[in-house]
């Protein structure tokens, strides 16, 4: 792998002058593969994977949950990353900003995570500076799902990394997201998803709490909700922080853009949360009985 | 090679090759205003831009052969993107990516036998005024350090001659926008470029703009630019916020 290599040389400058892709992870691979992600290194076996409680214990990234409300979709990640019983942080970022009309989490190796994210943040904008117009929600999620499966060998290895990718379609008028297997295979999921290692906990929040069309608000209450129950049952999942006053990030995506909460508008929420948990540690509870106009 | 031709033709005529192509086009202006750099370019085409975003604080204008400063554009976005994303965003400089491309155009222009017909400018907004870079370059491979304003084209003279007399340091952008039009105005060609939006390529690299400092003016927003600098006393005009 070059270090350092020379941006004067014949071969960068043939590369960048030769007519061809506006994908700035193809343009990458045709002259210098050795900057991708996961072709690192890596070609030994990472001794025992990278998960929790194995041999190499890497810090690994949790939960991610994400609920369309209406016209959007707000995403809320938590804080914590764990490498096997130990924290590695308690104040990671794991949601991210991708572009102004998206956004993505990230699940699994933090390592490889985060470089998966600044390589998919930089395709996007490389795509749109070269082309004078963005992709398609479709088309970025598309794109995320060539480079989840460009980390398959990676992720045999043991170093798995799951995004979570949400975002606001200008042509449907409203809020997608999309989750994806190690493989690259996409999905589009309706009304709301989790991942990560406390998503299972999550997502039978996410079911009990989440309405369809409700308003942005709500729908980030039942995002911190969702990841209370997570961190609640989960040992790898954060909860709120107030002592430290590290909540999680939360975002939201609409016809205006992409807006991550200040840490002011997320701790009111955490605060919200918490407050209701002291009156009723399980949260809210939902009616037995469905309404019968529902 | 039947013929001997000394090196000193040789590079005369590419040069006199050059500059007869770029002086077929319309000129171009680069200037500074008290929140960010303007750049104003005649250009009817909505679609084939001769500005353009490079990086977060860094753009390109360009005037000449289409297809060659197209070609250099992207070139520049190739390089900015890889140097951000092995480094760190803050390590893509204008004067890293001037260096560059003087490098290609004079290895273009010695080497080949058809020099570039373009001229380009890579600008950089500063946290302040006094940090603003701009740099002209040439077909040849010239690099000018330039300082408040540039002129572009086959008749860069005679703009700068008007940019001089109107720019002022720290002027708003109505008062910028009002000097670059005079001076467009005043090209030899004989014909008074129309003020109307439709034929200007208007954009700014904006001082206090999050993340990507580059946006373009158009529709409504141009059309009150142009107006605040037609009356000239208006106050300064800033952009607004939206995506570019």
């Amino acid at each position: 792998m070059s270090v350092g290599f020379d941006y004067f040389g014949e071969r960068f400058t043939a590369a960048c002058m030769a007519a061809g892709t506006s994908s700035f992870a193809d343009f990458l691979a045709s002259w210098a593969p050795g900057l991708l992600p996961g072709a690192g290194p890596q070609a030994g076996r990472v001794a025992g994977g990278g998960g929790p409680g194995t041999g190499l214990d890497l810090p690994h990234a949790t939960t991610i949950v994400a609920a369309g409300f209406d016209g959007g979709v707000v995403m809320a990640g938590d804080r914590r990353s764990t490498a096997g019983s130990m924290i590695a942080q308690r104040d990671i970022e794991k949601v991210f900003r991708s572009d102004d009309y998206s956004c993505v989490g990230i699940a699994g190796v933090a390592g490889v995570g985060l470089e998966l994210v600044r390589l998919f943040q930089l395709e996007l904008e490389h795509y749109e500076k070269l082309e004078g117009r963005s992709l398609s929600l479709e088309g970025k999620a598309n794109r995320l799902s060539a480079f989840v499966r460009g980390n398959l060998g990676g992720a045999m290895q043991g170093l798995v990394v799951v995004p979570l990718f949400a975002g606001y379609d200008e042509d449907a008028g409203q809020g997608r997201i999309f989750s994806y297997d190690v493989a690259g295979g996409r999905y589009e999921e309706h009304k709301f998803h989790s991942i990560g290692s406390g998503s299972v906990f999550a997502r039978g929040s996410l079911k009990k709490l989440y309405t369809d069309g409700m308003p942005a608000d709500d729908a980030i209450t039942v995002c911190m909700h969702a990841l209370y129950d997570a961190a609640d049952d989960d040992s790898a999942t954060g909860g709120p922080d107030l002592i430290r006053r590290i909540y999680p990030v939360i975002a939201t995506v609409t016809a205006d853009g992409f807006r991550q909460l200040t840490e002011d508008e997320a701790g009111g929420y955490a605060q919200a949360v918490v407050d209701e948990r002291r009156r009723s540690p399980a949260g809210p509870i939902a009616p037995l009985h469905s309404q019968p106009n529902e | 090679m039947p013929f001997y031709v000394s090196p000193e033709q040789a590079m005369k005529d590419k040069a006199d090759y050059a500059r007869k192509g770029i002086a077929r086009g319309r000129n171009s202006v680069v200037l500074q205003y008290d929140e960010g750099i303007l750049f104003v370019a005649p250009n009817p085409s909505g679609a084939l831009h001769k500005i353009s975003e490079i990086y977060d604080r860094i753009a390109f204008a360009a005037v000449g052969r289409y297809n060659e400063y197209e070609n250099l554009r992207v070139a520049g976005v190739r390089y900015a993107d890889t140097r951000g994303y092995q480094y760190d965003r803050a390590d893509v400089t204008a004067r890293g990516l001037a260096n560059w491309y003087a490098q290609i155009l004079g290895t273009i222009f010695t080497e080949s036998n058809k020099p570039y017909e373009v001229e380009i400018v890579v600008a950089e907004l500063g946290e302040s005024a006094t940090g603003d870079q701009m740099y002209r370059i040439t077909f040849d491979g010239s690099v000018a350090d330039e300082h408040g304003y540039v002129a572009m084209g086959g008749q860069a003279d005679q703009v700068s001659t008007v940019l001089k007399e109107r720019y002022t340091e720290g002027m708003p952008l109505s008062g910028a926008m009002g000097a670059a039009l005079a001076a467009l105005a005043g090209q030899g060609n004989g014909e008074t470029p129309g003020v109307n939006a439709g034929q200007l390529e208007v954009a700014v690299l904006m001082r206090g703009r999050a993340h990507r400092a580059f946006r373009r003016l158009t529709g409504a927003r141009l059309e009150e630019l142009l107006a605040a600098a037609a009356g000239e006393q208006g106050p300064a005009r800033d952009g607004g916020e939206g995506a570019g």
